[in-house]
């Protein structure tokens, strides 16, 4: 595992070199002062009308929701963007010659580079999903239920994405790569919201539709999952809004995403190791 | 590739020549793990080439190095020796040591994106090298560089030698080679169809040109009897001798004969004239 370990930090480093790790950082801090603004105004009217305990806490938790989905969403494509060049990119230029030559495993490379940018979405996760939890919290006293649920769903969705920019990216050039990813992502999303549809018309071939777009890209109903476990009670109760969970992922399609992810690397390392270069 | 067989003695630098298209780049890919032959089998310091075991013990510059342009040099070499299962105390000895040997110790704080195709060149040839690996696989080195930069690799080419390294060098550049090489062998079509030794090579035939008067047909006649070919055009006999050794007997022969000679230049076929009998014209343009 030597290989890896070294490929890891080669991985970090050359984001905090190349300054991909600080535009993200920056990027995140970027939104938490955004929705720290934005809160605080809410708050202020909110205060102004004398609003309700109950319904402010319903309000600014619904926002936190709304922030929460905004960092899942920027968290995703960072991992995305972040990564898609790494492999496709370094078989392009013949930069990865060098290194497939030294005497490591072929498969050490790329579980290296899976160890660095997950190290590195794993930080840029706790930063903003922590960061916006502290910010509402501190603020307006609300936070989610079961945030370390939700914010290891999160990371766990940004993995997903990983290892599938990664494995795709064994295959096709970088522009490729990142469209097949960006697309399937798309697919999951579009898969989830024809799902939450079925839920409210009851229709159960549209719920089919949905359930087979998320076991061909688990990704949304990842998110769906962390989103109903963190939601609050009534929110949780709207028949149909735009954060309301109608249909909940299960706890299986939960491992199954794990199964997911644990076979697409298995399949990127393997097919890494047989190419030629 | 078919039929590729090599037989490349150890210690030696060994030329791998051919035109484009030829299979050089594709056969050493082969030999080094990179692209997986369709059938038969490849092996390097009796091993299976391309494992990882085989990988401990060669080092590789390919054609077009790219690097991590972000780094330095001296990290560069850090993160290869450090793939190559070196520890931290012999890279402290080892870094130094490479970036002088390749002349890049005056730029050693720069990025490597900063650096000229010739000084990339350079730190390529020192990443392959950094390990003191037992084959050496330098695919066009040369390319790229001045006529400084080429010498500084040819040193290190022979350095390598002398501590023991087989070297497998890969160049277009037949003038390097020659000077170089101990062998050569010549790829077309994916073949080998042809070998030499360069030693023997400068042992075989020489023609030379003769500036001389008083040249008779009985002279010419003699010449033919001792199996050398001959043509005279006014004053200029051309003639080709079996080697080097039957030079003076040659002269001795002309001037015995009553032949005024003024000037008497044998010349040695060259490697590329030597390519170009082999591979055939290039019949483009």
């Amino acid at each position: 595992m030597r290989g890896c370990w070294i490929i890891a930090g080669l991985t970090l480093r050359e984001a905090a070199r190349k300054k991909v790790m600080w535009t993200a950082l920056l990027a995140g801090l970027g939104f938490l002062a955004l929705f720290a603004t934005a809160l605080h105004f809410q708050i202020q009217d909110l205060d102004a009308r004398s609003t309700t305990a109950f319904i402010r806490y319903q309000i600014l938790s619904a926002m936190l929701m709304v922030a929460l989905y905004v960092v899942d969403l920027l968290a995703v494509v960072m991992s995305i963007l972040t990564s898609v060049d790494t492999i496709s990119g370094e078989i392009a230029s013949g930069t990865i010659q060098a290194i497939a030559t030294k005497p490591i495993p072929r498969w050490h490379a790329l579980i290296g580079k899976w160890l660095g940018f997950a190290g590195m979405i794993a930080v840029f996760v706790a930063l903003t999903f922590g960061g916006t939890i502290a910010v509402a919290y501190a603020m307006s006293g609300v936070a989610p239920d079961h945030a370390i649920v939700g914010g290891a769903l999160v990371l766990l969705e940004c993995l997903l994405a990983l290892t599938i920019t990664l494995t795709v990216g064994t295959w096709f050039s970088t522009i490729t790569s990142g469209v097949i990813v960006i697309g399937l992502h798309g697919l999951a999303f579009m898969g989830g919201w024809l799902e939450q549809m079925s839920g409210f018309t009851q229709s159960a071939r549209l719920a089919t539709v949905g359930v087979v777009t998320s076991l061909i890209m688990p990704s949304e109903a990842i998110w769906r999952r962390a989103e109903f476990d963190m939601q609050t009670p009534l929110a949780a109760a709207l028949p149909f809004s735009p954060f309301a969970t109608v249909s909940i992922p299960s706890t299986a399609m939960m491992g199954y995403a794990v199964v997911y992810l644990v076979i697409a690397l298995i399949v990127g390392m393997y097919h890494f190791h047989r190419r030629d270069l | 590739m078919s039929n590729l067989s090599l037989t490349v003695p150890r210690g030696s630098i060994f030329g791998y020549l051919g035109p484009n298209g030829a299979g050089k780049s594709t056969s050493i890919k082969m030999l080094l793990g990179l692209v997986k032959p369709s059938g038969g089998e490849a092996m390097l310091l009796g091993q299976p080439a391309g494992t990882v075991q085989v990988r401990r013990r060669i080092g590789f510059l390919p054609e077009h190095f790219r690097f991590y342009e972000w780094l330095t040099p001296a990290e560069l070499l850090r993160l290869h020796g450090r793939l190559c299962g070196m520890s931290a105390s012999q890279l402290n000895e080892r870094v130094p040591r490479m970036l002088e040997l390749v002349g890049l110790m005056p730029h050693r704080d720069k990025r490597v994106r900063d650096f000229s195709k010739g000084m990339m060149q350079r730190i390529g040839l020192a990443q392959a090298l950094i390990h003191e690996p037992e084959i050496v696989f330098l695919d066009e080195p040369t390319s790229g560089l001045d006529p400084m930069g080429r010498r500084v690799v040819r040193d290190v080419i022979r350095a390598q030698r002398e501590r023991g390294a087989t070297v497998f060098l890969n160049s277009h550049l037949l003038s390097e080679v020659e000077v170089t090489c101990d062998n050569v062998a010549f790829l077309k079509g994916g073949e080998v169809v042809a070998s030499r030794n360069l030693q023997a090579f400068n042992r075989e035939a020489v023609s030379v040109t003769v500036e001389a008067r008083n040249i008779s047909p009985q002279l010419l006649a003699g010449l033919a009897d001792r199996g050398v070919s001959a043509s005279l055009e006014g004053e200029r006999l051309s003639a080709t001798v079996g080697s080097p050794d039957d030079l003076p007997e040659l002269l001795r022969h002309l001037v015995c004969s009553g032949a005024q000679v003024y000037a008497f230049t044998p010349r040695q076929a060259s490697l590329e004239e030597l390519f170009v009998r082999i591979m055939g014209e290039d019949r483009g343009l």
